[in-house]
């Protein structure tokens, strides 16, 4: 490792922010690799004798109200949240930076169709988009992820239009012009790595940004499915029983905080670490 | 000015033209037979026949696009196949807890967050900034929905303070309705007001370093002054832009926090017409919540206008 990658990985070890949001990061995703293997509990064991359990030495978060265990349900529900924020980045990625670097390319009706379609995507906000998808085809897990990788496109399609078209007017991509180079080899060649890095920022707040909104549907019921566990649908059972066993109410929505938190600190030390000037978009 | 006006304004009617076409669409024509997305399945043939005349399913699209839009414009949307109550009472009444419900989150997001904005600014890298931004990443993590069953937790079940959720209905005095939407509206307002109190503490951050905020020191006006009249004006601008859009994540954020504090607004109404498979109900409450984010993010795009002291062709 020389040159610029040593330096950023240099202040990437003296980042604290980032160093805390790759630990919890590296955390949630620990947890949800070792619940393809192990859980404490099988998660969907159900133990009606054991129910409602507070914290203990066999349930070290108790028991939810069919007497599965916690800290299993979480270690799984860890899965499906990584599974569901990845796909649905993965789809705005996918569709999105292609369609935004074809608007700054090919700017006149191109660029003003990608932008309108955004305009409309933003008029949806992704609980909206799920709505609708739910009507149509029902609640589901595949459902949650189009309806937030819709609204990835449109947040994807915007940040690489934007970025493309700075890093077009720079005099590296005149001078590529200028000895010939046609506009899709500049896009490819000279644009593209130049706006992986605000890509790369974004990708981590929307990456968290999933993790929320699948989660909030998850709690409405148009998300995962039961028996499959989901931090959402944990929380939304366990406010039923509120009274009854308070702390079931905590530690679901504790492990979505500490899966986004992580990401949110990851894509902010990654912005100072690759270019301090970047702009983040925070929707969701 | 004028011309800047009119360019929003038909900018407007086409969005609001395009989500119409758009929920029509996905609630009408993509699932084929409507009648058989109410119904089920195993619904009978003479039933679903009956269910496709009463809704004029028999008509083209274009027709029934039409007729719809018209209803729209008119205020005739139809009549709830679960409610059997005419859809635009039905929408007015929700309405009725959702837009305070969103107004009353707005307003504290803002009245919390542009304080602790300007504060972080002023005192960049000291205490006050790490503790606002430590503020400002714990609500970006925390989901809203999560932060309400806190508050339950804390003032209903432990405190027994507040009920855990319902709404008396303003006919009970509007003190007692604001009171059950005061937690939802906490709830609701904590991720935008960790949102918009980093976009403050930048934008003020930002016009500090401008050229006429030295200027203005520079003639010798005080602090305060320089503040106030220099910076919050040109900071607001990018400020007002991130509230207009987040009108609109309240608005959608309404639809889970009223489930979970039980209020009856629109969101829940969306929710329960989706598990009713009430179509009608579905698409103009989809499309009344869409067509009230349009038209807040064009009413903020005028007021960026009126804010920016730039000439309107540059803005």
């Amino acid at each position: 490792m020389t040159g610029r990658p040593r330096a950023v990985a240099r202040a990437a070890s003296r980042h604290p922010g980032f160093l805390l949001g790759a630990v919890l990061v590296a955390l949630v995703t620990l947890a949800a690799l070792v619940s393809v293997v192990w859980t404490p509990h099988p998660p969907l064991a159900i133990d009606i004798a054991a129910r409602l359990q507070g914290p203990g030495a066999s349930h070290w978060f108790g028991t939810d109200h069919f007497g599965r265990d916690t800290l299993s349900m979480i270690m799984a529900g860890a899965r499906n949240a990584l599974a569901v924020g990845l796909a649905a980045v993965g789809l705005g990625l996918a569709a999105g930076v292609p369609l935004g670097l074809v608007a700054a390319v090919r700017r006149g009706i191109a660029e003003d169709v990608v932008m309108r379609l955004t305009d409309l995507t933003f008029a949806f906000p992704a609980v909206l988009t799920a709505v609708l998808i739910a009507a149509l085809a029902g609640p589901g897990g595949i459902n949650a992820i189009i309806a937030v990788g819709i609204f990835n496109i449109a947040v994807f399609a915007r940040i690489a239009r934007g970025a493309s078209l700075q890093v077009m007017a720079r005099p590296f991509v005149k001078a590529a012009a200028a000895i010939g180079k046609g506009p899709w080899r500049i896009a490819g060649q000279h644009v593209l790595p130049n706006i992986a890095g605000i890509v790369v920022v974004q990708a981590t707040v929307q990456f968290a940004v999933a993790i929320l909104a699948e989660a909030g549907l998850s709690y409405l019921g148009l998300g995962v499915q039961p028996p499959n566990p989901s931090w959402g649908r944990m929380l939304n059972e366990a406010q039923t029983y509120m009274f009854i066993a308070p702390g079931q109410a905590i530690f679901p929505g504790a492990a979505i905080a500490v899966a986004v938190l992580g990401l949110n600190l990851l894509g902010d030390g990654l912005r100072d670490l690759l270019d301090p000037r970047l702009r983040v978009w925070r929707m969701g | 000015m004028l011309s800047f006006l009119a360019r929003r304004i038909l900018g407007l009617l086409l969005t609001l033209v395009a989500v119409s076409l758009v929920v029509f669409l996905v609630l009408e024509v993509l699932p084929g037979d409507v009648a058989q997305v109410m119904l089920g399945t195993e619904a009978r043939e003479d039933t679903l026949a009956a269910l496709r005349r009463q809704l004029g399913l028999d008509r083209p699209a274009h027709v029934r696009y039409l007729a719809w839009v018209g209803g729209l414009l008119s205020g005739d949307l139809g009549t709830s196949h679960t409610y059997g109550v005419p859809v635009a009472g039905l929408i007015a009444e929700r309405l009725a807890v959702t837009a305070p419900l969103a107004v009353l989150a707005f307003l504290l997001s803002t009245l919390i967050a542009i304080p602790l904005g300007m504060l972080a600014a002023s005192r960049r890298g000291g205490f006050g900034d790490y503790g606002v931004m430590a503020f400002s990443q714990a609500g970006l993590a925390i989901p809203n929905f999560w932060f309400a069953i806190l508050l339950i937790l804390l003032f209903s079940v432990w405190l027994g303070w507040a009920p855990a959720g319902g709404f008396p209905g303003w006919g009970q005095g509007v003190a007692a309705a604001l009171g059950a939407l005061l937690l939802p509206a906490l709830a609701l307002a904590l991720t935008e007001a960790a949102i918009l109190a980093r976009i403050t503490r930048s934008a003020v951050l930002e016009t500090l370093g401008e050229d006429y905020v030295r200027t203005a020191r520079a003639k010798g006006l005080r602090p305060r002054s320089v503040m106030w009249r220099h910076v919050l004006r040109n900071a607001l601008i990018p400020v007002a832009t991130v509230m207009g859009l987040q009108f609109a994540f309240l608005l959608a954020g309404a639809v889970i926090i009223e489930n979970v504090f039980t209020l009856p607004g629109l969101g829940r109404l969306v929710l329960q017409a989706i598990f009713q498979r009430d179509v009608i109900v579905v698409k103009d409450a989809v499309v009344v919540l869409a067509g009230m984010v349009v038209f807040v993010n064009f009413i903020v795009d005028l007021l960026c206008a009126v804010i920016d002291p730039r000439p309107k062709e540059l803005a």
